[in-house]
């Protein structure tokens, strides 16, 4: 990362300035509706968690410098300048009670898009310097080793050889011109390597060609949580020359839903062309597979469970049905939480706000959202795809002392395949 | 001294002029400085259309999601009121047909004047509770801003002193009425420069986050 400073932030946070932000800090009427839909304000009732308020800095850049009455307005000393002490307060705000669920967003009335317009203050913010450590540390594993948690290629070459050995097949690595290509996320090479398993175990029973690459096997991007473009940019780019190098047909997305957006719908602008190649989520194909009858299992999961919707799978993703249909292929007593799919709660960890030390406190207060979610429903398991979701839904959980298992959807899948 | 007839003159015409083009200006102003900020390109392959999600999106936002109902339940049906009460109040009473037919060379069918009233005096209380409410509920008067009064206060005036006109209750007419078509001029004064600007940009707003979940396949 070049060097940060107030004034590197400000430009940015200019560049960041377009028609959409534009019309939304327009039309803001201050009707507060924001607040209730993001879990750092209802668990807390604190106001300055309410989403718009969070994204003050942008807006005074935007009214100072592309609006004629702000303009005036500067010029008369009637408006106060954007100063970094005031960035460095923000970090809190824009970084550290921020999880980027998107929830805001579906509910503005005059239709701001909060997250787009967070996702921009990021850029000003990192710019500035005022990124929070944990995230910038993440960043920074993330383009020396490969991982934002570090875990490089040698983990990931280690868990391959486990899996292979305890399930007796052959994990195919940097094979070229298969059908497919899958990324993992760091989070399964850490706490979740059986998705591999799940994964090999599915694509030989559906019967399809795939690999995965060892120059280009993340699929989370560090750059896009920071709000960094060149380094989500240089990040894309890994999986895009892998991609590229192997010919393949379609890259697949692991299950996490930040994953998903950053190659998906991202990537293609991060590096300016579209791809070579589709991007498809696992669970948009295990679906697709279920339609075309190459998918089939067998026996059903007796507990009564519910499923914990990624939420840039279904607000940013479009990928909402898909785990619904899966799920009634395995589960008999699957039930929904009041808010679900595109409505759903978020586990308070996404976004960065799980890499951040100084959250933490905030982060299992509003995890309290997903317990008063689960207590309603009274389930045994909880259903999730996302590694990120369900590492923190884990943590959750523990603290507030609930003895539930947290299952990821593709491997529930697998251990159904029929024989 | 000005007399309530001179007044009235002059809030007729001098006034109605600066203000008119102030308005006008400012609003296409404002609106031109938005949209020529432009925006890049999206270049990840469609999964559906941002032209039916863009336009989709501009009516079903006026719709609250029902979660968002449960919390919100009072600013939704306060703010709801008011809108209604205020389009209905402004299009359709006779006098106002009158005046947009002498402007704009075509008019419409008015609402009887008695029902006109009665709108009016829910869509003030309308407006008194969601200003008693942005004071009283921490969020709203967190956010709140010199702004945000000013719009309230020009808008309240604008409808008191219309209703007040309509009973003669201050005697000259020509005064009442005079303040109300001044009242009326100091909204539009200042309505590009404040957030009553939503008047129009929620349609841009609404269409932009539209069109990107048009893009993404997602239905808002």
């Amino acid at each position: 990362m070049s060097t940060a400073s107030f004034e590197r932030g400000y430009n940015a946070f200019k560049e960041q300035i377009d028609a959409p932000i534009a019309a939304y800090f327009s039309s803001c009427v201050r009707c507060g509706t924001c607040a209730e839909a993001c879990l750092f304000f209802t668990e807390t009732g604190d106001p300055k968690y309410t989403p718009i308020y969070k994204l003050e800095p942008l807006r005074k850049v935007w009214e100072q410098e592309y609006t004629l009455f702000g303009k005036l307005k500067s010029l008369l000393g009637l408006s106060k300048k954007l100063t970094d002490n005031e960035l460095a307060e923000w970090q809190e705000l824009i970084y550290g009670s921020c999880s980027m669920c998107g929830r805001c967003s579906m509910v503005c009335p005059v239709g701001n898009d909060l997250v787009y317009m967070i996702r921009k203050a990021r850029e000003g913010m990192a710019a500035a310097g005022h990124a929070p450590p944990g995230i910038v540390a993440g960043t920074q594993r993330a383009i020396t080793t490969g991982s934002a948690t570090g875990v490089g290629l040698p983990t990931l070459q280690a868990q391959i050889r486990r899996t292979e050995r305890e399930m007796g097949i052959k994990i195919p690595v940097d094979v070229q011109g298969t059908e497919y290509m899958a990324l993992i996320s760091a989070m399964e090479i850490l706490n979740y390597p059986e998705y591999i398993g799940a994964l090999s175990k599915i694509m030989a029973r559906v019967g399809k060609t795939w690999t995965l690459s060892s120059e280009g096997f993340e699929a989370t991007n560090a750059g896009v949580q920071i709000g960094v473009s060149e380094i989500a940019k240089e990040l894309v780019m890994r999986i895009v020359n892998a991609a590229e190098k192997l010919q393949v047909k379609t890259v697949i997305s692991p299950e996490c839903g930040h994953a998903y957006n950053a190659i998906r719908w991202d990537g293609p602008n991060l590096v300016g062309r579209p791809f070579t190649f589709k991007v498809k989520h696992i669970l948009e194909l295990l679906d697709e597979w279920r339609e075309q009858g190459l998918l089939k299992t067998e026996g059903f999961e007796q507990a009564r469970m519910t499923f914990h919707d990624p939420c840039q799978l279904v607000r940013r993703g479009g990928v909402i049905k898909q785990p619904r249909n899966l799920l009634k292929m395995v589960a008999t007593n699957f039930v929904e939480m009041e808010d679900h799919g595109k409505m759903n709660w978020c586990c308070a960890a996404g976004g960065g706000m799980g890499a951040q030390e100084e959250a933490e406190e905030l982060r299992l207060k509003a995890f309290n959202r997903k317990k008063t979610q689960l207590d309603a429903l009274k389930v045994d398991t909880l259903v999730t795809a996302c590694a990120n979701c369900r590492d923190y839904l884990e943590e959750g959980l523990e603290v507030y002392e609930i003895d539930m298992p947290v299952v990821g959807l593709t491997e529930m899948i697998a251990d159904h395949l029929s024989e | 001294m000005m007399t309530s007839g001179d007044f009235l003159f002059w809030v007729r015409g001098p006034a109605f002029q600066i203000a008119t083009a102030i308005f006008a200006f400012g609003i296409s102003w404002h609106l031109l400085e938005i949209l020529s900020l432009g925006r890049k390109p999206d270049r990840s392959v469609p999964r559906g259309s941002r032209m039916l999600g863009g336009l989709r999106t501009i009516f079903s936002r006026s719709i609250a999601d029902k979660s968002i109902f449960q919390s919100s339940a009072f600013t939704i049906v306060a703010s709801y009121i008011f809108h209604l009460g205020f389009f209905i109040v402004l299009f359709l009473l006779v006098p106002h047909i009158m005046l947009f037919q002498a402007l704009l060379g075509f008019g419409w069918a008015g609402l009887p004047t008695t029902l006109i009233d009665v709108i009016t005096i829910i869509t003030l209380l309308a407006l008194l509770a969601l200003l008693i409410h942005r004071l009283k509920n921490p969020v709203r008067r967190f956010l709140s801003t010199f702004e945000d009064y000013l719009a309230w206060t020009v808008t309240f005036l604008a409808l008191l002193t219309g209703y007040l006109a309509y009973h003669h209750s201050i005697q000259p007419y020509s005064l009442v009425l005079g303040l109300h078509i001044l009242s009326v001029e100091i909204l539009m004064v200042v309505f590009p420069f404040t957030k009553l600007m939503h008047t129009f940009t929620f349609i841009i707003a609404r269409w932009y986050i539209g069109a990107n979940a048009g893009h993404r396949g997602i239905q808002l």
